[in-house]
């Protein structure tokens, strides 16, 4: 009771013990549940403009990677182990963003929808065919290495502070966009979301 | 029709009533009946034609009587039709978005799928409905269901006979088989006949099998109709000689083409040598000894009384009419129309039934009246939607341009006007209501204006909702508003964040030193600060108003204080009284603040500071005596 002076606007697990919630000053606070103060363990928030953020959500593997969305549509991503600052500002959408999700199974790819009407891929993969040199060597360590490679190159996709650097393809999904997506989930290969005209959009092949 | 309200006893009591955007509330008052006759208000309450009783909120009654909220527009509250809506929002939308550069030909083609795809909608409206009404239980919801599964297939028809005449604007020749298509669509359901006799046994034996070939004749379905005749055929030698020749003249028909392989008149020409040679089998006596088959021959010349007597299968005036025009006047031109039309009404009634309002509206259609359509529309239906998308399709062909009404707007702005303002009333179609307002280009604004400070906000999602359609639209006065409500919303529910983050948005200096005013307020009573968080974290948006950053910076004293950092406290303590910013309520607190730091064992405050202490509190002692020598 009374954990926020703001609106709480959104609220997510980051361990067992501990939970993510973003306001409606723009504050990323983390809550340690076996601690029985009433007072969040951290807080991040952004200097400047207190905008709020409506949505949070962290990576699935990596549980220091945060990702959240705020009122102006800028995509924020947050190392909780270090700062209290955001690693990365990304300028998203034209509207306040509603959510945000990683993909469960495949974190490299990032969902956002917002009140513009449009739901964002953000795909951080690797192309491997950029790299033939390693897949055209034979033998079994070379597999080994490049798949190493691969691997350290997603983690520091999301923490990479110039997101243009490392390619990261953003597609808007939805062809003609009138109003608001409100929420969408992500399982699989399937995505499902909602908007204002009172409709639910599933579509089964994400990654054809 | 006068509407009842369940509940009240005009009898015993007066009825009171104010008038919403689309609604009006009724309740009875204390007043009883004076004696008179019955006054203006049951005379107001006989005028509602559509008012259907929507609900009532009841209040206790020791209180006062319940109050009715009387609704005029049912029609946005079914499930089912609020995905026509949706739908046709979306359809509306991109006919205004699409471009305008494509001319003639390829414009047409685009304004026809528009108005398919609206006629799409309207089908699966129509479907769902269907549905509903098939497995509803309840008596009065099935009539319900049927009545408006019944009403928007009229709409239907109206509006694919308008897109044929209108949109289309099909010339002779593609305009019959447009009309043909059009009724096959839409009138009479041959489908069952057929089926059920095409599956029995013997399907010439079947007593509907000269039923189904008469229809296919009279809708033109003659390669069906040849098809049914081959089974007879087989199934009577006697009657191959007849069978082959009717056969034949069916092959033969000529018809109008969509592409330009032949010219009207070489079709004409074709058409006349084949009514020459019908004309010579019939008088020939071929078809003497079948008078079922005598009587197709008749249909084929064009005979009217022949096909008159088959109205039971026809049903409609409008089917007799296509039919007459594919057998006498297959190329006939947009123009004559008319004509035809009216004598087919007149024939196919006959004086024994007067038209109904869908036979007016078709009849208005077919003699290029759009207006008439339009008008007559409007005041048989129960909601805007029909005539306001027609009428913004056919603005759209360029059909609707001389006609301006005399108030101001056109037609069309007006109609938009109406069907999106109805919508506001709903709770979540507003929002539909607000892009039609956007491409009202003379009164739209004004309208989004007033209603969108109507909404009603209960909960915070919908307020950004709102607030980012106002933003975008710089619409500032209704902006601070919004913010201004639920600022107090939030205020009076303790939630003094979110009430400081509302006036942040609305850059509403006056709240803010409320706000500020109220926590100030609360440190007073309780001796410490409530919501440390976002008081600590308040950033630039300090600056907002004095009273604000008086605030933060009190706060920041004290934590200066509570980390020891005397020198730097005491500074910024003077800083804060010498600024003049706090409230003159607040100055004996922060004079008192001062007391534990020039107690303090080493020397905090300079000797300049200590001047500057002093003047503070003659200055509050001074005002203090100048109040009580006022009293």
């Amino acid at each position: 009771d009374n954990a926020d002076s703001s609106t709480l606007h959104a609220v997510t697990f980051l361990r067992t013990s501990e939970i993510l919630t973003v306001n409606s000053i723009g504050q990323l606070k983390i809550w340690d549940l076996r601690q029985q103060r009433n007072e969040p363990s951290q807080i991040f928030s952004l200097t400047g403009d207190r905008v709020p953020l409506h949505c949070v959500d962290r990576h699935p593997n990596q549980q220091h990677i945060v990702a959240t969305g705020g009122q102006d549509g800028m995509l924020s991503i947050w190392d909780i182990r270090q700062g209290t600052m955001p690693v990365s500002l990304l300028n998203a959408h034209e509207a306040e963003m509603w959510e945000v999700h990683f993909h469960p199974s495949n974190p490299d790819h990032l969902f956002t929808c917002s009140e513009d009407g449009s739901l964002w891929h953000w795909d951080t993969s690797t192309d491997v065919s950029e790299k033939p040199s390693f897949l055209h060597q034979g033998g079994r360590s070379t597999t080994y290495f490049s798949h190493n490679t691969i691997n350290q190159s997603v983690i520091s996709a999301w923490l990479s502070n110039d997101p243009t650097k490392d390619r990261m393809e953003i597609t808007n999904l939805i062809p003609n966009q009138t109003l608001s997506v409100n929420s969408l989930d992500v399982l699989g290969p399937c995505l499902v979301y909602g908007t204002d005209a009172e409709a639910i959009y599933v579509n089964r092949q994400l990654f054809a | 029709p006068s509407q009842v309200i369940p509940g009240t006893d005009p009898s015993a009591a007066q009825l009171c009533f104010a008038w919403g955007p689309a609604e009006m509330l009724l309740c009875q008052t204390r007043f009883g009946r004076t004696g008179q006759a019955p006054g203006p208000i049951s005379q107001v309450l006989s005028w509602f034609l559509c008012w259907g009783f929507a609900g009532s909120k009841e209040v206790p009654p020791e209180r006062s009587p319940s109050i009715f909220v009387l609704r005029k527009d049912q029609d946005i509250y079914s499930q089912t039709l609020r995905k026509l809506f949706n739908e046709s929002h979306g359809i509306f939308l991109g006919l205004q978005r699409c471009e305008e550069e494509l001319a003639g030909k390829s414009r047409r083609a685009q304004l026809v799928q528009v108005s398919k795809n609206y006629r799409s909608v309207m089908r699966a409206c129509m479907e769902d409905l269907h549905q509903a009404a098939i497995s509803a239980r309840d008596p009065a919801l099935q009539s319900q269901y049927s009545t408006q599964v019944s009403i928007l297939s009229a709409m239907e028809l109206i509006w694919n006979l308008c897109e044929i005449m209108f949109v289309e604007a099909a010339a002779a020749g593609p305009l019959l088989l447009h009309l043909l298509d059009w009724v096959r669509l839409h009138v009479c359901d041959v489908d069952s006949m057929v089926r059920e006799v095409l599956s029995s046994e013997n399907p010439s034996k079947h007593e509907l099998f000269w039923n189904v070939v008469d229809i296919f004749v009279l809708q033109g379905r003659l390669d069906e109709a040849r098809h049914l005749l081959s089974k007879e055929a087989s199934a009577d030698p006697t009657s191959v000689n007849m069978y082959k020749v009717l056969d034949d003249l069916m092959k033969k028909m000529p018809v109008p083409s969509l592409s330009n392989t032949q010219t009207l008149t070489e079709m004409e020409l074709k058409w006349q040598h084949w009514h020459e040679e019908c004309q010579r089998y019939l008088q020939n006596g071929t078809f003497a000894s079948n008078s079922h088959m005598e009587s197709i021959c008749k249909i084929l010349l064009g005979d009217e009384d022949a096909i008159l007597e088959k109205k039971e299968l026809m049903t409609t005036w409008y089917h007799f009419l296509v039919t007459r025009l594919l057998y006498s006047c297959p190329t006939v031109k947009p123009m004559e129309l008319r004509f035809y039309a009216q004598s087919s009404m007149d024939l196919f009634l006959g004086g024994e039934s007067s038209p109904e309002p869908l036979d007016t509206i078709l009849m208005a259609a077919f003699e290029f009246e759009m207006h008439r359509v339009i008008k007559e529309c409007s005041i048989v239906l129960s909601n805007w939607w029909f005539v306001a998308h027609l009428t913004d399709l056919l603005d759209h062909c360029k059909l609707l341009q001389s006609h301006n009404l005399y108030f101001g707007s056109n037609m069309r702005e007006f109609l938009l006007l109406e069907y999106a303002s109805g919508l506001f009333s709903h709770h979540s179609l507003w929002q539909l209501g607000v892009d039609y307002f956007d491409h009202c280009p003379k009164y739209g604004r004004v309208y989004l204006e007033l209603h969108i400070e109507r909404i009603p906000l209960n909960t915070e999602q919908k307020a950004l909702k709102v607030l980012r359609i106002c933003e975008q639209r710089q619409m500032h006065e209704q902006v601070r508003s919004i913010c201004k409500i639920m600022a107090m919303k939030a205020l009076r529910n303790n939630r003094l964040g979110s009430a400081l983050s509302w006036s942040i948005r609305a850059k509403d200096a006056a709240f803010a030193t409320v706000i500020s005013d109220r926590f100030l307020k609360d440190y007073c009573e309780r001796g410490c600060f409530s919501d440390l968080d976002l008081i600590d974290n308040l950033g630039p948006s300090m600056l907002l108003s004095d009273r604000l950053t008086f605030l933060g910076k009190y706060r920041e004293f004290h934590r200066l204080y509570g980390e020891k950092r005397f020198p730097e406290a005491a500074k910024l303590l003077l800083m804060l009284m010498k600024a003049r910013i706090a409230p003159c309520s607040f100055w004996m607190t922060l004079l008192t603040d001062a007391l534990p730091l020039l107690e303090q064992k080493e020397v905090i405050f300079s000797t300049e500071q200590t001047y500057e202490l002093m003047q503070c509190l003659e200055d509050v002692t001074a005002g203090k005596s100048e109040k009580l020598k006022s009293q």
